[in-house]
């Protein structure tokens, strides 16, 4: 008779908890098909989840043409893009370099890199800025991507990969003739799938979302990325709710997508960030 | 840590055996040649890592103690710690500090137990456990920025949140609270710990998976209840998961910007409730141009962090000897 009735419990404790974590993003996709004045009126009730009175897509073409979304989300893509992508082969070729090659001085470059993962963005971001700003790169993708290629993070999780598989496999590759290059490409980087999967989720998730740096490095619409830009056009006058809804939606569920379709990967990147330490 | 980075090195000598039989160059000339290709492959993430966090790094060090500023004609000048003086002598630096604190103080609890308590939830054998934790973790993938927006409206005198508040309190509870001094940094908190939890809980449950399943039997056997192997078999078995959750969310809760930018109706505001570090480095450094003095505010946000994970390694340490 106990079992059943906690299994009750403990599902209507999980529902509860499920629509804590949902109604935001309900709300969030039923106010971007109304009218400002529906959202508004509406927000007191149980009809706030509800797109009636229904407009279409109205807002998401406001959201377009008043606050070009296509091009912000443009910037987004080529900014995160840029960073994932270089960081990928950058961050690799170092944690491969530290974790397998012999060179002098590699125990000191090792401890150097972890001692950089203690240094948050923010701490750099003013003296960053001020370097940009005398070197004329403000208002730019590269100085929105430059810094954040390296990141000792990945480098990190790179090496410890690394370090975890079998010596035995290079040298088969090596015994063969191949030198370093050719070992790594078409030995050791397809091995490491698992760990390029880590490093390009967690990279994406975090340069999508950054907005202290270019709040400070950019100043019009052209290369300002999608959290910057639903952050000017909430205080751009007129303030249309239903219209910076559909700037949310649409800057929210691509990513969202993204996840359900590779869920597994993204559990077990983050699950792994709690490994080291 | 150092155990890591001296890894490979005793594992040297033995591949360099296992090497050195194999046909091709001499010795040496080969391992010149890997020394090369070594440099070479790390030579543009060693170049960036100097460029684009030792260098600014160390003109944080040295700027704030100078008067430098973003655009000035006047050359700049040593002051000496005149910045941190002033800084730690006014009032809006001890605001800020006062409101992470407190940030702190409330978010990493709450959140850490919250974590914790969705993990082992969704860590049952429950049908549809992956559903909800799919549920717990979307908020993670929303961006902060369009999470706070989203929130901000939440938040309206006459909005949603409101609403639920007058329909439970029969109208006698429903502040302003975007606008209200002691409701502002609440209303930020819990946003950040909507967006944040969920990615504390997926390692929590990474590490309650961790915990082999014989001692719980072994527990049962003892004739051990639910709540006592939880709290003799569950928390000792995560312990290091726990800690990295809280240094996590201490960190991040230093970190914290984008809520504070977004939400209010001024940054930081209303009356400066809702500042934070980052934003008062962010207005000295940027909006003020004070390169020097914005220098230093990020000097001892970083002593902050440098502190803070000093402390976790250490515990952490001390498990280590203790078993």
């Amino acid at each position: 008779m106990r079992r059943p009735s906690a299994t009750v419990v403990q599902y209507t404790i999980m529902s509860v908890l499920a629509v804590f974590f949902l109604f935001p993003l309900v709300y969030m996709v039923a106010s971007s098909f109304k009218t400002n004045d529906a959202v508004l009126s509406g927000s007191g009730s149980w009809r706030a989840f509800l797109p009636t009175p229904f407009v279409g897509f109205d807002n998401y073409a406001a959201a377009f043409s008043r606050a070009s979304f296509g091009r912000v989300f443009m910037n987004s893509l080529i900014i995160s893009g840029g960073i994932v992508g270089l960081g990928l082969v950058v961050n690799s070729l170092l944690g491969y370099a530290l974790a397998r090659l012999r060179f002098a001085g590699r125990a000191v470059v090792v401890g150097v890199v972890i001692a950089l993962m203690i240094i948050p963005f923010e701490a750099l971001a003013v003296p960053l800025l001020a370097m940009m700003s005398s070197l004329g790169q403000l208002d730019t993708y590269q100085v929105q991507i430059l810094p954040f290629i390296a990141n000792p993070l990945f480098v990190y999780l790179f090496y410890t990969f690394f370090l975890g598989i079998p010596k035995s496999i290079e040298e088969a590759a090596r015994i063969d003739g191949a030198g370093p290059g050719r070992t790594f490409v078409s030995v050791i980087a397809p091995l490491a799938r698992p760990a390029y999967a880590t490093m390009a989720i967690l990279g994406f998730l975090f340069s999508w979302a950054q907005l202290l740096w270019p709040v400070m490095v950019t100043r019009g619409i052209d290369v300002r990325p999608l959290p910057l830009g639903i952050g000017t056009f909430k205080t751009t006058p007129p303030v249309l709710w239903g219209e910076i809804m559909a700037y949310a939606a649409m800057m929210t569920i691509p990513l969202l997508i993204i996840f359900l379709l590779f869920q597994r990967y993204f559990v077990a990147g983050v699950a792994s960030s709690g490994v080291k330490g | 840590m150092p155990n890591i980075a001296s890894t490979p090195e005793t594992k040297g000598p033995a591949r360099q055996a296992a090497s050195s039989p194999s046909a091709g160059p001499p010795r040496h000339s080969r391992r010149r040649q890997e020394a090369a290709s070594a440099w070479l492959f790390a030579a543009p993430g060693l170049a960036l890592l100097g460029l684009f966090i030792a260098v600014p790094f160390t003109l944080a060090l040295w700027w704030s103690m100078t008067n430098h500023r973003l655009i000035s004609p006047l050359p700049t000048s040593f002051v000496g710690l005149e910045n941190y003086t002033s800084i730690l002598g006014g009032g809006d630096f001890w605001q800020a500090l006062g409101n992470n604190v407190w940030f702190v103080a409330v978010v990493v609890p709450v959140q850490t137990a919250f974590a914790l308590g969705l993990a082992v939830l969704v860590n049952g054998k429950l049908r549809g456990r992956v559903v909800f934790r799919t549920i717990y973790f979307l908020p993670v993938v929303t961006v902060m920025a369009a999470s706070a927006v989203i929130w901000t409206l939440l938040y309206n005198p006459e909005g949603l949140i409101n609403a639920v508040m007058k329909a439970f309190t029969f109208g006698a509870f429903a502040p302003d609270w975007l606008n209200d001094p002691r409701w502002a940094l609440i209303s930020v908190m819990i946003v950040s710990m909507w967006q944040g939890v969920g990615f504390q809980m997926i390692i929590l449950l990474a590490a309650l998976q961790d915990v082999p399943g014989e001692l719980y039997e072994a527990a049962a056997l003892d004739g051990a209840g639910a709540w006592d192997q939880f709290r003799n078999v569950t928390l000792p078995g995560i312990r290091n998961g726990l800690l990295f959750v809280i240094t996590v969310t201490t960190v991040l809760a230093f970190r914290l910007f984008d809520q504070v930018w977004i939400m209010p109706q001024t940054p930081g505001g209303p009356l400066g409730a809702t500042r934070t570090m980052i934003l008062q480095m962010y207005e000295t450094g940027f909006s003020k141009q004070q390169v020097g003095r914005g220098s230093a505010v990020a000097v001892i946000f970083f002593v902050i962090v440098l502190l803070i994970t000093v402390v976790q390694r250490r515990v952490v340490r001390e498990d280590g000897e203790s078993s």
